[in-house]
Parts: C-alpha cells; structure tokens; sequence
C-alpha cells in the first residue's frame, strides 16, 4: 500500500491525467460489452474513442487524435447508429440465452483471458523499455507524417484508394436492390 | 504562476461562451426582425424598447416551462440527445481567431496574449471533427423520443449532414493547400492583403463551402429534418422546455460559429485593407502598447462586423428561398459539389504550380457560361389549364 | 504549464458543467404534473399506433458507407495538403515535387471518383423523384380565353 501511495507521489500532472484517462477508457470500454442496449453500446464507444484520442494527445500525436475523432468517431459510428436504427433494435433484452450459450461464452471468455494473461506475464519482461534520449517529440505531426506518406509510402498510399475502390463497389453489392422493395 | 494562468484561461473561456450565447440569443431577436422586415410587418416591440428584451422572455419561459419525458422514450438518451447537440455547438468556438492579440507591458517587456480561445497547430481538423460529431445530438435526440416524426427527421439530418461533411472538407482543402497550414489563425494571416483573401482566390470554393454550412447547421433551405409541412417539429417533436431550449440555442450557435469561420476562411478574419497602415500610425501616436491594443480592438470589431453580415445573410436567405426537396438536396450534395470540389482541387493545385493563385475562377467562368447556355438552350414552359371535359 | 490541449480540456469541462446547470437550474424552476395524455407520444393529434419501428431505405445505408470511403479520402488529403506547396520540398527537388505530389493525389482521387461514378451508375446516388401532374380542371370556359390571358401577360 505505501509502495502505491509513492508512487501516485512520484508522478506529474501528465502522469495523473494519463490514469484519469486510462480508467475512463476502461470503464467506457467496458460499457460497450455490458450494456444491453446496443445504442448505449454505441455511445461507450464513441467515448473510448474520445479517451483513445486524449492519449494519442498526451503522445504528442495530434493528427492521429484528430483522425481518429473524425474516421472512427464522426463516419464509423454514425454508420453503427444507422444499422441499429435499420434492425429496430429497440427492445432492451432481444432474445434469451439459453444456458448453453451461457456457459460456452463463459469458457470461451475465459480461455481468452488466461491466454492474454500468460502472455503478458511471459513476455512482459522482453518488452522494450521506453527512453527518451532518442525521442524526438514532433513525430506525430502533420507535416512530418506528409513527408513519409506522400515520399517514402507512395506505394501503400496509392493501393489505399484501390482498396477503397473495392469497398466502394461491396457497399453497392450490400445495398442491392431486391425485387419488391419499398421506397421511403 | 499555475493559479493566474488558469484563471486567465479560465476567464477566456467564460468570455467565449458569454459571447456565443449572447450573440445566439440575439439572433433570436434579430431572425423575427429580420423576418418582419421582409415580410413588411413591424416583429416583437413590446418588451423593452424595440422589443429588446424579447430574447431574455423567451429564455424565461424555457426555463418555466413544463417538461416532458414521453412514456415511450427512452429516458436518458432524451437528456443527452440535446445535450450533445449543445455541447459540440460550444466546443467548435475554441479556435476562432477572434482578434490579433492583446499586449501587456510587464516588468518592461511585452507579452502578447492570442485573442482565440486555444491556438492549435490542427486548428482546421478540429472543426472537422467537432462538424462531424454534431449529427449526434439529433440522431440520438430523434431516435430516444420513439416518435416517427422524430426518427424520420434524425435520419434526414444525419444523411444530409455527412453527405455536405464530404464537399466542405474538400473544399476546405483547397485553402489549405494555399496555405500549407492547419492553423486557423494562420490561414487567417496569410490573407493580410485584400486581393489576396480566399474569397478572392477560391470562388468557388467559397460557394461550397457557404452552401454546406447551410446544409451542416440544418437552415432553410436545407432544413428538411425539422421541416414542418412533412415531419411536424422533426428531431424535436417531442421535446419541450430547456431541452427544446438546447437544440435551438445549438442551431444558433452553430451559425454564429459558421459565419465565424466562413470570416475567417474566406474573408481574412480580423484583416481589413490598409489594416498595416492604421496599425503603424496607432502604434506610432500611442505607443507600442495602447496602439496595439486599440488596433487589435478595430480589428476584433471588423471580424464581428463581417460575422454578423453573414449571420444576417444567413437570415436573409431563410425568409427568401423555399425548401429543397429531398431527392434535390440530396443530388446537389453528391453529383454537383463532390465533383466540383474535387475538380477544384485538382485545378487549384495545377495552378499553384504555374504561381497562379486565381486558377478556380477558370471553374467559375466555365460553370456560369455552361449554366448560361443550358438556360437559353432549355424549352420555356408554360402552364396551360387543360379541359377534361 | 497549461499546454494548448489543456485548456481545450478545461473548454470540454466548462462545456460540461454550462449544460448541467441549464438542465438543472431548469428542474428547480419548472412545474412537473405529468399525466398519460401529456406523455403519450405526438401522432398529430390522433392516438399513437406502435412505435417508431419504420423501415428506411437502404439507401441511406449506401449513402453512409460512401461517406465512411469518402472521409479516409479526406483525412489522407489533409497532410498532404500541408506538404503540397511547401517551398523547401520544391526547391530540393529542383521544382519537381509539385508535380510529382499533385499527380500521385490526382491518381489517387481518380481511382475514388471511378468508384463514385461507379454508384451512381448503378443509381444509388437517385432518390425517389416525385412525378408533377398537371392539374386538370373541369371549366366551361373556352381554351382559346386562356390562351389570351396566357398571351397579354407573356
């Protein structure tokens, strides 16, 4: 317990901000799996991602922050919102699990998190300990991430506008007209 | 020192909503005058002198009003659905560059304090990300009342608004190209001389951009989702009270806050011509301290003057033009402004090769002969009642 | 020191606490005396049928995940814009960069605007046109009378 309150003493303003900033990630994060409601779902998730950016901040990585605000906050997620509000999923409980999906869920999870858990304490050791002798802090900036893209990841950059050529023409393929269908 | 530049801050934060609120509760006031004065009737003149304190009645009677939460809704997402809307609308004015800067003399050396509310070097991806998550106000506002009118209006906003979101960030990025900042108060000096301002430079660009902030704040005439001759009040149907309240000080806001930005994109911010001049004679007559802060005063009143004229026009537009149909508003988002924003950057770029910054106007000439041609070429039509009989 | 970004937190928290105290502030204020009729849902005056389980058009859904490509366009564009007119790059190319930048974006936005044609070929950019009629009117009055009006005031 001292060891704790030691700790919390060593560190700096930035230092406290982070573990506000992590434990709200958590606990938002752990508020899309439990709610029943997929559109609370929904909106905890839009608040990790509002935590997640608030780290890439305190990273120094401002335009990440930015992007991942507009990307997955401001287009994926109104994305989500439409489909639940396309599937009426209104109703709080859908429908009842049966014990046997209770109970494979159970092991399933479980596995999982024995898994993770071994790994990190396998590997935690291996695990690159941070300096800031090489760090340099402008690396998350606009116009240096321009220079990388648009010199050295020409390639990667151009086949991304490929890729979403083919997704382009999948949503089409999703939102295929049925005979019969209805209009608004 | 960590107490008095919070406190600063803090004070510039207060002044910042202070203004927002204030100039959106007096749009109230000025949208029935100005509606009054188009529609040749008198508007409100019985509270106060002019009718001046009409806005603070009708907060009043917000605030007095009775509130309901549909049975049916669900109940917290129909508090937060217009509390989101109000909090993206007060979050997008932090990087408005309100001003030069004020000085301070202290201890003999002068200290320049930015006139803006934060000075980020991502100052144009904040807006973007504060736009893009202001359709979660009304969607989950509509969506939480459980009434078909409002569910049909969420779904309207937020289709309409990602689809201008697309137009108005590629339009944005022509600026930005000119540029090569993210930095609003940047941007907003690089537009120190009057030729030189973006209005001038990026015509079309500027209509855009003017067009889809319309649609973004949900005015008429793109104010399908709350239009009242199909869906009754839309996302809001269900709403009364402060919460009511919310949603339509958020629409105001967002006005001001476009016309904020449409200024200082567009229109060179807190610049005006021979701004250099005054502010070398000010200095000069009243010192480098007095002088700067009086020309950081005129320049602070000019940004206002300008946002205040696009307020009006904002206005003025409402009570002269009719709504668009849906299938109208949606055409004019993806067939005409994707392409021609595109088309604009691509052309601004080709043309900032060879040094010439006007290369968008080639767009606009094109356009408006085009347009001109199609208008002669198309068949008059003429409404002849036909006999059934 | 309060960094730019902390002051940007500072504007969240005030954002936060003006909606709370409006919300609250008008609790204190406000009467409360609801009854079923008050929170019943608004049907234009009639009583609600069901709730608001509609079914939209898919196309809304295309529209969305357009805009999902659409917005990862933009975001690539927005560093490259910064780096696009720089005049350091230009200069240690010997003035090739420019051209060599805007053709790499042009390729790039072409291969996405094939994609937007592409939809709205397939028509999914059409949304449901209403047809106009003409109205008809059952008149004892001669055509040839309209055709004057419609003549004088050409």
């Amino acid at each position: 317990m001292t060891e704790f309150l030691a700790f919390f003493k060593t560190l700096t303003p930035t230092g406290y901000l982070f573990l506000l900033l992590t434990a709200l990630t958590v606990i938002s994060a752990m508020g899309v799996v439990t709610a029943r409601n997929p559109i609370y779902s929904v909106l905890a998730l839009i608040a990790t991602f509002f935590c997640l950016s608030g780290h890439y901040i305190l990273l120094n990585a401002q335009f990440l922050a930015a992007v991942n605000i507009i990307v997955y906050a401001g287009a994926i997620m109104v994305l989500f919102l439409f489909t639940i509000m396309f599937l009426n999923l209104r109703r709080e409980d859908e429908e009842a699990k049966t014990n046997l999906t209770k109970i494979a869920s159970v092991i399933v999870g479980g596995t999982l998190m024995v898994m993770l858990i071994m790994i990190f304490r396998a590997k935690s050791s291996q695990l690159p300990v941070g300096s800031t002798v090489g760090f340099e802090p402008n690396t998350g900036m606009v116009e240096n991430l321009g220079h990388l893209l648009y010199g050295s990841y020409i390639l990667p950059f151009e086949l991304a506008s490929v890729l979403f050529l083919i997704a382009m023409v999948g949503a089409v393929m999703l939102g295929k007209r049925e005979a019969g269908d209805r209009h608004f | 020192m960590a107490l008095p530049i919070l406190l600063t801050k803090g004070l510039i934060i207060l002044v910042i909503f202070g203004i927002s609120l204030l100039i959106a509760t007096y749009s109230t006031y000025a949208e029935r005058k100005v509606a009054a004065f188009l529609q040749d009737r008198i508007g409100p003149n019985r509270a106060g002198p002019w009718g001046l304190l009409q806005p603070i009645a009708d907060a009043g009677k917000l605030f007095f009003k009775e509130d309901f939460i549909p049975s049916q809704a669900s109940k917290w997402l129909f508090i937060l659905g217009p509390s989101l809307a109000m909090f993206t609308a007060l979050m997008s004015s932090a990087v408005i560059p309100f001003g030069d800067s004020i000085r301070f003399a202290w201890d003999n050396v002068n200290y320049d304090v930015n006139v803006q509310g934060i000075e980020i070097n991502i100052g144009v991806l904040y807006i973007f990300g504060v736009v893009s998550l202001g359709v979660y106000g009304v969607m989950v506002g509509g969506w939480a009342s459980n009434n078909k009118f409002s569910l049909l209006g969420a779904i309207r906003a937020a289709s309409q608004n990602i689809s201008y979101e697309i137009a108005l960030g590629l339009s944005m990025i022509a600026i930005l190209m000119m540029t090569g900042s993210l930095s609003v108060r940047q941007i907003v000096n690089e537009q120190a001389t009057f030729f030189e301002w973006n209005v001038f430079t990026q015509p079309l660009g500027f209509i855009i951009f003017l067009t889809c902030s319309f649609a973004e704040c949900n005015r008429t005439p793109f104010d399908l989702p709350e239009c009242e001759t199909e869906l009754v009040g839309g996302y809001h149907t269900e709403y009364s009270s402060m919460k009511l309240g919310l949603y339509l000080f958020s629409e105001y806001i967002n006005m001001f806050v476009s016309s904020a930005f449409i200024s200082a994109l567009y229109f060179g911010g807190f610049h005006y011509p021979f701004m250099n001049e005054v502010n070398g004679a000010l200095e000069k007559s009243m010192g480098a301290v007095t002088g700067h802060n009086l020309a950081t005063a005129i320049g602070f009143l000019v940004f206002f003057g300008k946002i205040l004229f696009f307020i009006f026009f904002f206005m003025w537009v409402r009570w002269t033009l009719p709504r668009f149909r849906y299938d109208q508003l949606m055409n004019l988002g993806w067939k005409i402004f994707i392409p021609l924003s595109i088309l604009n950057v691509v052309v601004t770029g080709a043309g900032l090769l060879y040094d010439f910054k006007y290369s968008s106007w080639l767009i606009v000439v094109v356009m408006t002969v085009l347009a001109v041609m199609s208008q002669a070429k198309a068949p008059k039509q003429q409404v002849v009642p036909q006999r059934t009989v | 020191m309060l960094s730019d970004f902390g002051t940007l937190l500072l504007f969240i928290l005030a954002a936060f606490a003006f909606i709370a105290l409006v919300l609250f502030g008008a609790r204190f204020l406000r009467p409360d005396r609801p009854n079923i009729e008050k929170n019943s849902t608004y049907e234009s005056g009639e009583e609600p049928v069901g709730n608001a389980n509609i079914q939209f058009n898919i196309r809304f859904y295309v529209v969305a995940l357009v805009f999902v490509l659409f917005d990862v366009e933009l975001v690539f564009l927005f560093p490259w814009a910064t780096v696009f007119g720089q005049a350091r790059l230009i200069e240690a190319t010997g003035g090739r960069w420019g051209w060599f930048a805007l053709t790499e974006v042009i390729l790039f936005v072409v291969v996405l605007a094939l994609g937007l044609a592409y939809v709205w070929a397939k028509g999914y950019l059409d949304w449901v046109k209403p047809q106009p009629k003409l109205p008809t009117v059952e008149t004892k009055v001669p055509m040839d009378l309209y055709k004057q009006v419609n003549e004088r005031f050409k």
